[in-house]
């Protein structure tokens, strides 16, 4: 994998497998605001389910808290916008850390780095399904398995996705409809709004592509994930008190 | 390199049934001061209020939330003080000065959308005493930001 092309900015790839999801967010985090190089995680499914929310998000008006406090699912608070998903085994996450100037021709900005995103996921998926970026989700056709969020410092974004490579129905029910919505979901509820990758390809297909396709716009370099890093992330598991404060709130 | 990122831009856009291009001439207002990090400052002897520009909150786009700091709060002139989501995205405010919050806009709390709609007033964000007020003179005039962000757009 360390194959350099002369001209290309180096990105280091970290591959990882059944990682926690708060830890993926705290090695995210770290390497966004204390790194100088460009990276990619990918995370081949996390190790338990968990219900993870975007940077402003009311468990309240997101999540069924009564029956997420009985089952114990961790709720957590991502340091990145966007919306929120339920998380397990079945979920491949891949994420882009990247300075700006190692992508000059994407202004740092929400639109332009989901943009580029999609360009580098049409050739994944190119002659294997109908690919498209609608409105802020990767789709086949008109149904999502790919929920992307950001976020954007001065000098760097990172960009990352969760793929429903395969994922349990019976978990949807843990998650309202949300208020803010993409216009075409056109308010229908999880199960008709999604589709699972795995009808289409392999999880180590999904991901040899996917590292393929970065392969065209940066010298790619194995590395391992940063350990002991000196930092406080900002996301965080909610505590039992704060959902049940949530819970009260809904009656 | 612009023909060639309009012409990948444009091919992005087509894909996507997108447009790209934002509006061009974004305001400035002509007595406040910019970051090249696209935050105003309102200069008022040792106090600073603290906005971000028309430019940022057009490619943003609708802001839906804005993260704000406690008063009392240490800022540094360049780094980052609180975040605005819009899209799937936080993006870092940075201050263009260096001092302390004293005071912040809680308006923003139930109507974020002030930072579109008007960001140079009532979307203001946070007040700062300022430390050292030489720092101002880092900062552009409307007409340099003006030419910044047209030189930013086109690259």
């Amino acid at each position: 994998m360390a194959t350099r092309k002369v001209g290309l900015p180096l990105m280091n790839v970290i591959s990882m497998k059944g990682v926690p999801i708060l830890q993926q967010l705290e090695i995210e985090e770290c390497l966004l605001r204390t790194s100088s190089d460009n990276w990619c995680i990918i995370n081949d499914g996390t190790n338990k389910p968990n219900i993870v929310m975007g940077i402003s998000g009311k468990p309240s008006e997101l999540v069924e808290i009564k029956p997420v406090i009985e089952d114990k699912i961790p709720v957590i608070r991502r340091f990145t916008g966007g919306g929120t998903v339920i998380v397990d085994d079945g979920t491949i996450f891949v994420s882009f850390i990247c300075n700006k100037d190692s992508v000059p021709d994407v202004q740092p900005y929400p639109r332009p780095i989901m943009s580029w995103s999609s360009l580098l996921y049409s050739k994944v998926f190119h002659g294997i399904a109908d690919f498209k970026l609608r409105e802020n989700d990767y789709v086949f056709g008109v149904r999502k398995f790919g929920g992307n969020a950001q976020s954007i410092t001065k000098n760097r974004w990172i960009h990352h996705t969760s793929f429903l490579w395969d994922y349990k129905t019976r978990n949807m029910s843990y998650l309202k409809v949300p208020k803010r919505a993409p216009d075409y979901r056109l308010a229908r509820d999880h199960l008709d709004f999604i589709c699972p990758m795995k009808d289409y390809l392999s999880r180590s297909d999904f991901i040899d592509k996917t590292i393929e396709a970065a392969r065209s716009h940066f010298s790619l370099a194995s590395s391992d994930p940063p350990s002991n890093f000196e930092f406080t992330p900002t996301s965080k598991l909610l505590t039992k008190q704060e959902l049940e404060a949530a819970l009260i709130k809904t009656h | 390199m612009a023909m060639a990122s309009r012409l990948w831009a444009s091919k992005a856009a087509s894909f996507l049934k997108i447009s790209t291009f934002n509006r061009a001439f974004a305001s400035v207002v002509k007595d406040l001061k910019y970051a090249d990090s696209h935050e105003w400052a309102k200069i008022e002897g040792k106090c600073a209020t603290i906005g971000i520009t028309d430019h940022a909150q057009d490619h943003l786009g609708d802001v839906v939330y804005v993260e704000l700091p406690e008063i009392g709060t240490d800022v540094t002139q360049g780094s980052g003080f609180g975040a605005v989501e819009s899209v799937k995205a936080t993006s870092d405010i940075n201050s263009p000065v260096s001092g302390k919050v004293v005071e912040i806009n809680e308006e923003l709390s139930s109507s974020p959308g002030l930072v579109n709609g008007s960001p140079y007033e009532n979307g203001w964000i946070i007040k700062v005493e300022m430390s050292n007020t030489d720092e101002v003179k880092s900062l552009m005039d409307c007409d340099q930001y003006s030419k910044f962000c047209e030189e930013e757009d086109n690259h």
